[in-house]
C-alpha cells in the first residue's frame, strides 16, 4: 500500500495554519486551525471532515508542501466522513471502470497528448497547436483506460485513486511516449503532485497543458493577432496542485494581448465552479453552490470580463451557460489560444450548446 | 461477392432502421435523404438498402434490375451519415460503394450506370464525346499548363456541358483578372473518378487516377484548383492512396484569398436575393460551407437568404454518384432538384447560387421543370462574381 | 397483371404502389423480433380519398389491409400477419393547421413525432405537445394507436388521452369523425357527445386514422431536467409518490442500467422542469429539490447530480448496437408504480438468465396513477440465436408484467394472447361485437386482437 509523504512535525512548527485559515469554505480561527490540522493529522475527528467542500486549495495555501488537502480525503475515508451521499459515490466509482474492452497500445516514441476521459472532447486540441503531437487514445470506448482517477478526491475515496492510478500509469506509458501533454491540468497534477505525495513511480514526463500552448504560440508568434479581449479565468481545484504552472495563464494572456481584468476572486483567491458542492450531504449544498457561483459571476462582471476562460471541462459544463447568460463569452483556453492565431471565431461561442 | 467476403459484413446488419437519416439537422421532414424523397417507399431509404443489400448479399432476395436501381438511386450525399446517431455511421455510404462493387463484379448493373462507366473508360468521360474536344472551347483562350503555379482542372462536366461551360469560362476570367498563373491539361485530363468510385468500379478508378497522376506529374503540377468539388474531393482524399499528393484547392478557395487580398473587387449588387445551396462535395464531404459564403457576403448590397436547409442540412441536387447522368431520380416533382429550386424559391431568392457543376446542371434543369424561369436563375458562384467584377 | 394492383396503381399512382420483391421484403419487416411476413402489394396514399379507394377494394376482394406509420412500435404490429396491402401512409404528412390560442394541432396521420416537434420550435415556440420517446420518424398517429406516452405523461396522461378528435376511414370505406368536428364545430374537444371512440388501442383493426388533432401544451421558456441517484429500489416508489404530490414537474423517469457502468446497480429518477424564468426555475427547484427530497439526499439515500438546461432527447435506437448487431425490442408493462422495485429485481434477472445487459425504463402517467416500465433487450440481427434469446427474454417478459399485476402495453400477437386468457368475459364479448360490427370481414390488420 503507498502511503501519504505526510510530516506532521511542518505542521507542529506551523505558525499560521494557512491551509485551515485561508479556506474560502470553512471560518476558522488560527488557533482552532493549528489544533484542528494536528487532530486531522493524527486521525482524530475534526469539524473540517465534516465541513470541506474538497476544493483542493488547502494543497497550495500549505507552503511547505505538505500535502494538507490529500491528508484530509485519507481522514475522510479513514473516518467514513464522505461529503458526498453513497449513491453518488458509487456512481462515481463506476463511471471509471472501463467497459468496452482492452485500449489499443500502439508505441509512439514521441511527444503524446492525453485527453483521458475526454475524448468527446478531442476538437478542443486540433490545429497548428497541437499539431506533430499523437493524440494517446482519443476512442470514447477506451478512455476510462486513460483517466487519471483524482476525481476521487471529490468523494473521500482515495484508495480508489492508489488502486486504479498505477495501471493507468503503465497504459501510457505502454505507449512508449517521450513527454505525455496532459490536457486535463488534474491528469497533470496526478502524474505530479499525487504520485510525488505517493511515491508512486512515472515512468514519463508529464507536461502541464498551459506550458505546452505558452511554447507553441511562442514558435507561433508572428501568426498572432493581440486578442484585445478583457479575460476573467475560470481557475480549477486541479490547478491548486499545481501552482507553479499557474503563472502560464498570466504569461499565455500577455503573448495573445488578453487583459486579464482585476477581480477579487482571482489566483489564490479563486472561487471553484461548485460542481461538486450542489450534491454534498450538508443540508443546503445545492443553495450554497448556486451562491458561490452568483458571486464568482458578478465578480467577473463588475470587473468588465469579456471572456471566462476556462482549463477544466467540468467547470466548462457548470459555469458556460451561466456566464453566457451575463454577456460573458466562454471559451477554453486552447481555444481562446486558436482564436488568437486565427483559427477559429469566438462569435459562435456565444451561444451555448453542449461543450462548446 | 457474397456476405461472407463483404467488407462490411459486421456491419451490414447493424441498422436499425430508425430513420434519422431521413431528416434534416431538425425534424422538419423526412426529405432529406434524396432517393427516399423521391419515391417515399422504405425500400429506398438508407436503412432500407442496406437491408436489401444485406438480403441479396445472402441470397435472401434475388438480384432484379428495380434492386440495381434502389441501390444506385444513392447519391453518396452523406446526410445519413451525418444524421445517423450509431457508430458505423461513417461507413454507410462505404457500404452502398461496396455494394455496388458486387454488382460490377457480377456485371448486373443498371444499363445507365454501365453505359456512364463504358464512356469514362474509352472516351475519359461519361458522355461519350471526343476526348479531343475535351475543354476545347477553352484553347483560345487559356494556356496549356507549363510550370504555371496551379492547374486548372476543369473536370468532364466543365469540359462538354454546354451549362457547365459557361462557368468555367467565368472563372478562368476572374483567375486571370486576379492574376493567378494557371494551365489546363486539355485533352490530357481525363475524368477524376469520383463517380466511377462511388458508382463501384474499382479497377476504372484507379485507371483513371492512375493517368490523372500520372499526367500531373509527368506537367510537373504542384497545386491543383478543381472546378467541381467531386475533383475536389477525390484528389484530395482518395487519390493520395495511388502516390498522388498534390495541393488541392476548390476553386472558392482562391477566388476568397483574391477577394481577401483585393485583387478583384465587387461592384454594387443590389437586388440581388441571393440563396446559396451547398454542394454535397464540398459541404457534408469536406466541410466547407463558409468560404462560398463568405465570397457572396463580399457583394455590395446583395441580400442573402439561407434556405432553412443548409449546410449539415443541405438537401442534395440529386445528381451526385453519377445521377446528373444516371439521372434515377428525375421525372417527378418529388425529384430532389425540383424540391430543392422550390425551396429557394419559396424562400424569396431570386437567385441560387451553387459551386459544383452537377448542382449547376440538375438545378437549372428544375427551374425550367417547375416553370419558374423568370422567376429565380441558378448561377454558379463563379459567373455571379464575374458579373459583379 | 393482376387486377388489383393496376386498380392500386391507378389509385395512388404506379410509383407509389408496388407488388415486386424488393418492398415486399422490406415491408415484410418489423423492427423487433418478430418473424416477417410478406405483403402482397404495398401502397404510399397521399390523400384520404385514396385511403377510401384502397379500403374499398381491399373489402370488395376480401384483402387485408395493414396500416403503416413510422413502423416503429418493435412489437409487430403492423406485419402483414395474413398478407394483403401495406398502406404506408407517411406520405400524409400534412400539419393542416394549430389552433394557437385552444392549443390543438389538426394533423394528417403521416406526420411524424419530429416533424410537428421541429414545426411548434419554429413556428408556435410556446407551444410543445407531448414528445414520445421515440425516434423522431415515429408518427403521431401510430403513437395514439398504441396509447403511447411522451415527455408530458405525468402532467396529462397518455398521449391518447390528449385526442381532440379524429377522422377515421371505416373498413367498408365511410369516413367518421369523433368529437367536436363531428358537428363542424372545430377540432378542439373529444367531448361531451357520446363517445364513439373504438380506435385508440385497436391497431387499425376497426378502421385507418386519417387525421387528428392532438393537445398542445404550453412551452416554458427554460425546460430541463434534474437527477437524483438513489441505489435503493424500494425508495423509488415513494420519492415518485412526493415529486408528484408537488404538481411541479413536466415529466418523471426512473432508469437503470448494466451499461454504462455508471448506471448499473444505481436508480437514476429525471426530473423535467419548466419556467419562463429564473425566479419560477429556483422556485419549483428548492421545492423539489431542497423542501421535498432534501431529506434523503442528508440521510445518505439520494443524491443530487444537477440541473441541466435543454431537454435531452433520448436517441433509443442507439440501444441497437448494444450488441453491435443492430436490434432491440422491449416490453413495456402499464405498472402500478409501487412495482418498480420487483420490476427491476426480476427484469434484471431475465436479463442476466438470457445473457443480455440489463436496461430498466420507468416513465411515471399521470398523478403516479401508472408507469410504463420498459424492459429492453437488445440482439444481433446477424445472429439467430441472439434473436431467440431476446424473443425468449421478451416473452418471459410478457408473463412478468401480468403476474405482477400490470397490463402488457402495445402488446404483439403473444402478448395479445396472454391478455385475451385473463379478459373479462364481458368485455371481450363487447370487444368482439364491435369488431364485427365495424369489420365484419375481419381484413383490418388481421390476426391482431382477434376474439375466439
Amino acid at each position: 500500500m503507498t502511503n501519504l509523504t505526510f510530516d506532521i512535525e511542518i505542521c507542529i512548527s506551523c505558525s499560521d495554519a494557512a491551509c485551515l485559515t485561508k479556506c474560502q469554505h470553512i471560518s476558522i480561527q488560527r488557533d482552532v486551525a493549528h489544533k484542528d490540522i494536528l487532530k486531522i493529522a493524527r486521525g482524530e475527528d475534526s469539524p473540517v471532515l465534516h465541513e470541506c467542500v474538497t476544493c483542493y486549495a488547502c494543497e497550495e495555501y500549505c507552503p511547505y508542501g505538505n500535502h494538507p488537502f490529500y491528508l484530509i480525503v485519507e481522514r475522510q475515508e479513514m473516518l467514513g466522513i464522505s461529503p458526498q451521499p453513497s449513491p453518488l459515490i458509487k456512481r462515481a466509482i463506476n463511471i471509471g471502470i472501463p467497459f468496452r474492452g482492452e485500449p489499443d497500445i500502439k508505441e509512439i516514441n514521441g511527444p503524446v497528448i492525453n485527453i483521458g476521459a475526454f475524448s468527446p472532447l478531442k476538437h478542443l486540441i486540433e490545429g497548428k497547436l497541437f499539431e506533430g503531437l499523437t493524440v494517446i487514445s482519443d476512442d470514447e470506448r477506451k478512455m476510462f483506460h486513460y483517466f487519471c482517477q483524482l476525481m476521487y478526491l471529490h468523494y473521500g475515496k482515495i484508495s480508489i485513486i492508489k488502486e486504479r492510478l498505477p495501471n493507468i500509469i503503465a497504459n501510457i506509458a505502454k505507449h512508449k511516449p517521450t513527454e505525455v501533454i496532459c490536457f486535463h491540468d488534474e491528469c497533470y497534477g496526478a502524474y505530479t503532485s499525487f504520485c510525488n505525495a505517493y511515491n508512486i513511480d512515472v515512468p514519463f514526463k508529464p507536461v502541464h497543458l498551459f506550458e505546452f500552448l505558452y511554447n507553441r504560440l511562442t514558435v507561433l508568434k508572428d501568426t498572432i493577432k493581440p486578442v484585445g479581449l478583457r479575460v476573467a479565468y475560470q481557475r480549477p481545484c486541479s490547478s491548486r496542485l499545481s501552482p507553479d504552472k499557474h503563472k502560464f495563464v498570466e504569461k499565455i494572456f500577455k503573448l495573445i494581448g488578453a487583459e486579464p481584468v482585476k477581480r477579487k476572486y482571482a489566483d489564490e483567491n479563486a472561487l471553484c465552479c461548485a460542481l461538486t458542492i450542489q450534491g454534498q450531504k450538508k443540508e443546503g449544498s445545492r443553495k450554497r453552490a448556486l451562491e458561490i457561483q452568483y458571486k464568482n459571476i458578478e465578480d467577473m462582471k463588475d470587473s468588465g470580463a469579456e471572456v471566462c476562460v476556462f482549463n477544466c471541462p467540468a467547470c466548462y459544463d457548470t459555469l458556460s451557460e451561466k456566464v453566457s447568460q451575463h454577456g460573458i463569452i466562454p471559451v477554453f483556453m486552447s481555444d481562446l489560444c486558436r482564436y488568437a492565431i486565427g483559427e477559429i471565431n469566438l462569435e459562435n461561442k456565444r451561444f451555448i450548446n453542449k461543450y462548446g | 461477392m457474397t456476405l461472407n467476403n463483404f467488407p462490411y459484413k459486421d456491419i451490414i446488419h447493424r441498422c436499425f432502421r430508425c430513420g434519422y437519416c431521413k431528416f434534416p439537422v431538425n425534424w422538419t421532414d423526412v426529405n432529406n435523404c434524396p432517393p427516399y424523397a423521391r419515391f417515399r417507399m422504405e425500400s429506398y431509404s438508407c436503412g432500407g438498402r442496406l437491408w436489401l443489400m444485406r438480403a441479396w448479399l445472402s441470397e435472401q432476395l434475388e438480384w432484379s434490375e428495380h434492386l440495381a436501381e434502389i441501390l444506385y438511386a444513392c447519391t453518396t450525399c452523406k446526410n445519413c451519415e451525418i444524421k445517423c446517431p450509431l457508430r458505423f455511421s461513417g461507413d454507410i455510404v462505404n457500404m452502398v460503394i461496396a455494394s455496388r462493387e458486387a454488382m460490377v463484379e457480377k456485371g448486373t448493373i443498371p444499363n445507365k450506370v454501365k453505359t456512364f462507366l463504358e464512356n469514362v473508360e474509352l472516351y475519359g468521360n461519361p458522355y461519350g464525346l471526343s476526348k479531343s474536344r475535351r475543354a476545347s472551347y477553352l484553347y483560345d483562350s487559356v494556356e496549356r499548363f507549363k510550370r504555371h503555379e496551379y492547374l486548372l482542372y476543369i473536370g468532364c462536366a466543365g469540359s462538354y456541358d454546354d451549362r457547365a461551360k459557361k462557368a468555367v469560362l467565368a472563372l478562368t476570367i476572374i483567375l486571370k483578372k486576379g492574376g493567378i498563373s494557371f494551365g489546363i491539361l486539355a485533352e490530357d485530363e481525363v475524368c477524376d473518378g469520383n463517380e466511377v468510385r462511388s458508382l463501384g468500379e474499382q479497377g476504372l478508378f484507379e485507371m483513371v487516377a492512375q493517368h490523372n497522376i500520372e499526367m500531373f506529374k509527368k506537367n510537373g503540377v504542384k497545386d491543383i484548383i478543381t472546378f467541381s468539388p467531386h475533383a475536389y474531393h477525390v484528389f484530395k482524399n482518395h487519390y493520395p492512396a495511388f502516390g498522388g499528393n498534390f495541393k488541392v484547392y476548390h476553386y472558392t478557395h482562391i477566388l476568397y484569398q483574391l477577394l481577401k487580398q483585393e485583387k478583384i473587387k465587387l461592384k454594387d449588387s443590389s437586388g440581388l436575393k441571393i440563396t446559396y445551396h451547398d454542394p454535397c462535395f464540398l459541404g457534408r464531404w469536406n466541410r466547407e460551407y463558409e468560404i462560398p459564403r463568405k465570397i457572396i457576403e463580399k457583394m455590395p448590397n446583395a441580400a442573402i437568404i439561407e434556405m432553412e436547409k443548409n449546410r449539415d442540412a443541405s438537401l442534395c441536387c440529386g445528381g451526385g454518384s453519377g445521377n446528373y447522368y444516371i439521372d434515377l431520380l428525375g421525372g417527378s416533382p418529388d425529384s430532389p432538384a425540383r424540391r430543392r429550386i422550390r425551396e429557394a424559391y419559396e424562400v424569396g431568392a431570386n437567385v441560387l447560387i451553387t459551386a459544383c457543376p452537377k448542382c449547376l446542371i440538375m438545378l437549372n434543369n428544375a427551374v425550367k421543370e417547375e416553370e419558374l424561369e423568370g422567376h429565380i436563375a441558378v448561377r454558379d458562384l463563379s459567373e455571379i462574381v464575374l458579373d459583379a467584377c | 397483371m393482376d387486377d388489383i394492383y393496376k386498380t392500386l396503381c391507378r389509385i395512388v399512382g404506379n410509383e407509389h404502389c408496388s407488388n415486386r420483391p424488393e418492398e415486399l421484403f422490406i415491408y415484410s419487416f418489423d423492427l423487433g423480433t418478430f418473424e416477417p411476413k410478406r405483403p402482397d402489394y404495398v401502397v404510399a396514399p397521399k390523400s384520404v380519398e385514396e385511403i377510401q379507394a384502397i379500403v374499398r377494394l381491399a373489402n370488395e376482394n376480401n384483402i387485408p389491409v395493414i396500416p403503416l406509420g413510422g413502423g416503429l412500435s418493435l412489437a409487430g404490429l403492423a406485419v402483414p400477419l395474413k398478407g394483403g396491402i401495406i398502406i404506408d401512409l407517411k406520405r400524409m404528412d400534412k400539419i393542416i393547421d394549430v389552433n394557437e390560442k385552444a392549443r390543438y394541432a389538426l394533423i394528417e396521420c403521416g406526420v411524424s413525432q419530429g416533424q410537428l416537434t421541429s414545426y411548434l420550435e419554429q413556428h408556435y415556440p410556446h407551444l410543445t405537445h407531448s414528445e414520445p420517446g421515440a425516434p423522431p420518424a415515429a408518427t403521431m398517429a401510430g403513437n395514439i394507436m398504441i396509447h403511447g406516452q411522451g415527455d408530458l405523461a405525468h402532467p396529462y396522461g397518455f398521449t391518447s388521452d390528449m385526442i381532440c378528435g379524429l377522422e377515421v376511414v371505416l373498413p367498408h370505406g365511410d369516413i367518421l369523425r369523433i368529437g367536436s368536428s363531428a358537428i363542424n364545430a372545430g377540432w378542439f374537444s373529444m367531448h361531451p357527445l357520446p363517445d364513439l371512440n373504438v380506435f385508440l388501442g385497436w391497431y387499425g383493426t376497426t378502421g385507418i386514422i386519417t387525421k387528428l388533432s392532438i393537445k398542445l401544451f404550453p412551452a416554458k421558456k427554460i425546460r430541463g431536467f434534474g437527477t437524483l441517484v438513489v441505489e435503493d429500489e424500494d425508495l423509488v416508489p415513494e420519492i415518485i409518490y412526493r415529486i408528484t404530490h408537488t404538481q411541479l414537474c413536466e415529466d418523471i423517469i426512473a432508469f437503470s442500467r448494466a451499461i454504462p457502468p455508471f448506471a448499473s446497480g444505481l436508480h437514476h429518477i429525471t426530473v423535467n422542469i419548466g419556467a419562463d424564468s429564473e425566479k419560477e426555475l429556483e422556485f419549483k427547484q428548492e421545492i423539489i429539490w431542497d423542501d421535498v427530497l432534501g431529506e434523503y439526499i442528508r440521510q445518505d439515500f439520494a443524491g443530487y447530480l444537477g440541473f441541466k438546461r435543454g431537454l435531452e432527447r433520448p436517441q433509443v435506437s442507439k440501444t441497437s448496437d448494444y450488441k453491435k448487431g443492430g436490434g432491440f425490442e422491449y416490453v413495456g408493462g402499464i405498472m402500478p408504480v409501487e412495482t418498480y422495485p420487483i420490476c427491476y429485481k426480476k427484469g434484471r434477472e431475465i436479463s442476466e438468465r438470457h445473457n443480455i445487459p440489463y436496461t430498466v425504463t420507468a416513465r411515471v402517467i399521470g398523478a403516479a396513477n401508472s408507469m410504463m416500465f420498459a424492459w429492453t433487450y437488445a440482439f444481433n440481427r446477424a445472429e439467430p440465436e441472439s434473436i431467440k434469446q431476446a424473443r425468449e427474454a421478451l416473452h418471459e417478459t410478457d408473463g412478468l408484467v401480468l403476474e405482477l399485476g400490470g397490463v402488457i402495453w402495445k402488446p404483439g400477437v403473444y402478448g395479445q394472447r396472454l391478455l385475451m386468457e385473463r379478459l373479462d368475459p364481458v368485455t371481450k364479448d363487447l370487444m368482439k361485437k364491435i369488431k364485427t360490427l365495424l369489420d365484419p370481414k375481419g381484413i383490418m390488420n388481421p390476426g391482431n386482437w382477434e376474439i375466439f
